[in-house]
C-alpha cells in the first residue's frame, strides 16, 4: 500500500478490498477481546497526530478512538484560527510535527490538496491520512460507507462484493468531498453510482466521472440498493444554487413518500451531520433501513485498518 | 564617441551580417563591416534580435521590495534580453498618480538595466470606482501611455467606456485584465474536468471571453484603441480575430506560460503553477500558439509576477497568483513557437519587440536592426539547451514554473542604446 492515503486513487481495487477485510477482522478481534481492555497492541510506541484545521469533532474522535484501540499515542492538534487563513502555518505545523516524531498525521483542512502538500513538500516524513480536504476527497468516509454497504448487501456466497449494486448519491455533489471519494471507490468495487442533484450542484466535467448523473430523484430511487443523502448547506441558496430550502427539499429531499419508493432491502445512508427536514426527513433518518448510526461505529474499524496498514503493516 | 561592431550575427535569424553601432544608434548594417577603434563583439552563430519589449511586468516596487525591486526586476529583464519593460500599476502605493509613476520611472533610470515605462492605473487605487488622473500620468516625466488596473478587471462598463474614450486625447491605450469578477469569485484554476476532480474552484473561460467581447464592442463603439492582457483561451482568440476582421483597433498579448503549460500541472497542488488567468487546456494552448503565429495575438508579454517563498510555500488556496517570466520568456517562445516551426526569428522579433513597442507607443524601442534605429538589441545562442535553475535567477523571488525543465536558447548579450547590459550571459 502507498505510504499515504490522500485519495481513493491511492488504492487499487485489491488494496481497497484489503482495507475493508482488515477492518472486518479488527472489528471481530475487538469484539472477542476483553471488553474492559478493548485494545490491540499493534501500534504501541507509535505516534498518530490528529491535525485538524477545520472543526469536525466526529471525525477527530473517530480517528482518535481508532488510534487508541491500536495502542498508539495520540496527539490532537487543533489549528483552526486566524493564523491559518494566511496558509503558512501548514508548513510550520508540519515542521513542528516532524520534530515531534509523528509516525502518521491525520489531517483535515478546508483547502483542497492540503494533505497532498503535507505529504509531498518534504516538510515531514510522516504518513499522511486525508481526513477531508476542502471539496476534494474524504477517503476514509468512502471506505466506511463501502464497509457498511458490504455488511448489508454482500451476497452470501461472496460476502463483501458490491459488484452490480446500484448506489444513488444525492445532493450537493459540487462541494462534496464525500461524493468524490465514494464515486471513485464504489466504481473500483464494481458498484454502479448515480449522482442525483440539481444541475447547479453538479461539477463541470462530471460527465467524465465513472458514474451516471440524474436530475430526477424519483426516477432513480426504485432501482437503488443504497441511497446516500448528502448534507446541503442552507447558505447555498444565497449563491443561487437553488431557490429555497423548501424547493430543494421537495425536489431532492428523502421524505416519507420517497422512502416508500425504495426496494425492500435498500439502505439509507448519510455521512452526517444531517439537516433533518432539508435533505432527509426524520422518518427516513430514523427508519430501520437507515445505517446512519452504524456508519459511526464502522468508521472506527475502517480507520483502525487504515492506520494499521499504513503504519503497522509496513513493519 | 563609443563605437561597437557586432560581427557575424544572423540578423533576425536569417542572413549573416555585421552591425555598426555609434553613440547608441545603429549606423550601418551589412556584411564585412569594419571600423578602426571599434569594440568588436564576435556574434558568430548568434541570432541578433531587436531588444525585447515587455508590455506586462510586475516590478513590485514600491511596496513589496521583499518580492522584487525595480533594480532586481530589470536585471532579470536584461538577462532575458529585454531592453524595455512596462511596470504594472498594482504596487503599494498604487501607480495612480504622476508622483508614483515618476518614482518608478526614476528608479528604472537609476538601475540602468533597461528602460522602465510605468503603466498607470485606470482607476484610483485599482478600486474600479473612479478614473485616476490619467492625463497627469501621461504628461509626467514617465510619459505613461499604457493604463491598466491589472490584477483587477475594469468590470464597470461605463467606467471602461469612459477610460477608452479619455485616453484618446494623448494616444493612450487601456490594457484590460479580462476577468468577470462575479464568475470568478474564489476561483483557483481553470474550470474544467480537472477542477471538478481536484476540488479547486473553477475559473471559467467565459469569464475572460465575456469581458473581451464586451470591450471590443465598446472600443469599436467609441473608436478607441484597446489592448487585451494575457489572453488565455481559444474562445478569446476567436473573439479577437473577429474584432480584428472588422478593422477595430484591438491588440492582444499572450504570456509565455500560456504557450507552454497546461492546467494538468495543478494536479500537483503545487502553487508555483497557480496564476491568473489560470493555465488552460491543451486546445487553448494550441489556439494561442496559432493566434500568435498568424498575428491575431500581437505580442508576447511576460506577466512576470514575483512572490516571496512564503506566498507559494503553502496550500493552493492560500497561495498568491503569478509566476516569474522575464528570464525564461525568450526560451519558452523558442520552445513553443520556433522549434515547432510556427514562427521564425523575424516573427519573434515582431511579436516580442516591434509590436509591443508600437502598442506601448514607446519611442526608441522595437525599431529593428536598421540604420538609424536605436541600438537596442539582443544576441541569442539558439543552439544551447539548459536546465532552468531558479537559484541562478536575478529576481529576488524563485517562483518559476519551469524549474528543472530543459529549455532552448541562451541570451548572450543585451545592448541598451549601444551599451552592454549583459555580456556573455553576465549582468554588467
Ligand atoms: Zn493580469
Amino acid at each position: 500500500m502507498n505510504r499515504h492515503l490522500l485519495s481513493i486513487d491511492d488504492l487499487s481495487r485489491d488494496e481497497a478490498t484489503h482495507v475493508l477485510d482488515t477492518a472486518a477482522e479488527l472489528a471481530h478481534l475487538l469484539d472477542d477481546t476483553d471488553r474492559a481492555v478493548r485494545k490491540l497492541p499493534t501500534l504501541r510506541g507509535r505516534t498518530v497526530v490528529n491535525l485538524f484545521f477545520e472543526d469536525s469533532t466526529r471525525t477527530r474522535i473517530s480517528f482518535e478512538a481508532a488510534a487508541k484501540r491500536l495502542s498508539a499515542d495520540v496527539i490532537n492538534f487543533s489549528a483552526k484560527g486566524s493564523s491559518v487563513s494566511k496558509g503558512e502555518s501548514l508548513k510550520d505545523t508540519a515542521l513542528t510535527l516532524e520534530a515531534m516524531g509523528a509516525d502518521a498525521v491525520v489531517v483535515r483542512h478546508p483547502a483542497s490538496g492540503a494533505p497532498h502538500r503535507l505529504a509531498y513538500s518534504g516538510w515531514t516524513r510522516s504518513s499522511v491520512v486525508n481526513a477531508g480536504d476542502g471539496t476534494h476527497e474524504h477517503p476514509t468516509q468512502a471506505l466506511l460507507d463501502a464497509f457498511t454497504m458490504r455488511r448489508h448487501l454482500g451476497p452470501p456466497d461472496r460476502p463483501g462484493a458490491l459488484d452490480g449494486r446500484r448506489v444513488a448519491i444525492v445532493g450537493d455533489i459540487l462541494h462534496s468531498r464525500v461524493a468524490r471519494s465514494n464515486v471513485l471507490l464504489l466504481d473500483k468495487l464494481g458498484a454502479a453510482v448515480t449522482l442525483v442533484a440539481p444541475p447547479t450542484l453538479l461539477p463541470v466535467g462530471v460527465g467524465s466521472w465513472p458514474c451516471q448523473t440524474s436530475y430526477d430523484l424519483d426516477a432513480v430511487l426504485p432501482a437503488c440498493d443504497v441511497v446516500m443523502m448528502l448534507r446541503v448547506q442552507r447558505e447555498r441558496m444565497n449563491a443561487a444554487y437553488f431557490p429555497s430550502a423548501r424547493e430543494y427539499s421537495r425536489r431532492y429531499g428523502l421524505d416519507a413518500p420517497r422512502l416508500g419508493m425504495l426496494a425492500e432491502h435498500a439502505l439509507v445512508m448519510h455521512p452526517g451531520p444531517m439537516n433533518r427536514g432539508l435533505e432527509i426527513s426524520a422518518v427516513a433518518a430514523d427508519s430501520p433501513r437507515s445505517t446512519i448510526v452504524e456508519q459511526v461505529a464502522n468508521g472506527v474499524s475502517v480507520r483502525m485498518a487504515v492506520l494499521y496498514l499504513l503504519l503497522g503493516g509496513a513493519q | 564617441m563609443s563605437t561597437t561592431l557586432v560581427r557575424g550575427a544572423r540578423l533576425l535569424g536569417d542572413r549573416q551580417g555585421d552591425l555598426l553601432i555609434r553613440d547608441g544608434l545603429i549606423v550601418e548594417v551589412g556584411p564585412g563591416l569594419s571600423e578602426v577603434g571599434a569594440e568588436v563583439i564576435d556574434a558568430t552563430g548568434l541570432v541578433a534580435l531587436p531588444g525585447l519589449v515587455d508590455l506586462h511586468t510586475h516590478l513590485r516596487e514600491p511596496g513589496r521590495e521583499d518580492a522584487e525591486t525595480v533594480a532586481s526586476g530589470t536585471a532579470a529583464a536584461a538577462l532575458g534580453g529585454f531592453t524595455a519593460v512596462h511596470a504594472m500599476a498594482n504596487t503599494d502605493p498604487v501607480a495612480d498618480t504622476a508622483g508614483v509613476v515618476e518614482q518608478v520611472w526614476r528608479l528604472g533610470q537609476a538601475a540602468g538595466h533597461c528602460q522602465v515605462r510605468p503603466v498607470g492605473a485606470v482607476t484610483v487605487g485599482l478600486a474600479g470606482e473612479r478614473l485616476a488622473e490619467l492625463g497627469a500620468m501621461a504628461s509626467s516625466a514617465a510619459g505613461v501611455r499604457v493604463f491598466s488596473d491589472d490584477g483587477h478587471c475594469v468590470s464597470d462598463a461605463v467606467l471602461m467606456r469612459r477610460a477608452l474614450e479619455y485616453v484618446k486625447a494623448f494616444g493612450g491605450v487601456i490594457a484590460q485584465h479580462a476577468q468577470e469578477p462575479r464568475l470568478t469569485e474564489g476561483a483557483q484554476m481553470n474550470e474544467g474536468e480537472l477542477s471538478g476532480v481536484l476540488g479547486l474552484r473553477g475559473w471559467p473561460a467565459v469569464a475572460e471571453e465575456a469581458i473581451i467581447a464586451r470591450d471590443v464592442l465598446l472600443a469599436a463603439h467609441v473608436g478607441s484603441r484597446l489592448h487585451i492582457c494575457h489572453v488565455s483561451t481559444a474562445g478569446s482568440v476567436e473573439i479577437i480575430r473577429w474584432a480584428k476582421s472588422k478593422g477595430w483597433d484591438v491588440t492582444a498579448e499572450v504570456s509565455p506560460h500560456h504557450l507552454l503549460l497546461t492546467d494538468e500541472l495543478a494536479a500537483s497542488y503545487d502553487p508555483v503553477f497557480k496564476v491568473n488567468p489560470p493555465l488552460r487546456g491543451k486546445a487553448d494552448v494550441a489556439a494561442l500558439r496559432e493566434a500568435l503565429a498568424d498575428g491575431t495575438i500581437d505580442a508576447v508579454a511576460t506577466d512576470h509576477a514575483p512572490h516571496p517563498v512564503e506566498d507559494k510555500d503553502c496550500e493552493w488556496d492560500a497561495a498568491a497568483f503569478g509566476m516569474l517570466g522575464l528570464q525564461t520568456a525568450l526560451s519558452v517562445v523558442q520552445e513553443a513557437m520556433v522549434e515547432t516551426g510556427l514562427l521564425d526569428w523575424a516573427g519573434v522579433a515582431d511579436r516580442m519587440s516591434t509590436r509591443p513597442a508600437r502598442i506601448g507607443a514607446l519611442a526608441g524601442q522595437g525599431e529593428g536592426l536598421v540604420p538609424g534605429a536605436a541600438a537596442n538589441l539582443v544576441l541569442v545562442d539558439p543552439s544551447v539547451r539548459a536546465r532552468v535553475d531558479p537559484d541562478t535567477m536575478a529576481s529576488l523571488s524563485r517562483n518559476t514554473p519551469y524549474a528543472g525543465m530543459v529549455l532552448p536558447g541562451r541570451v548572450v548579450t543585451t545592448l541598451l542604446h549601444g551599451r552592454a547590459t549583459v555580456r556573455d550571459g553576465v549582468l554588467q
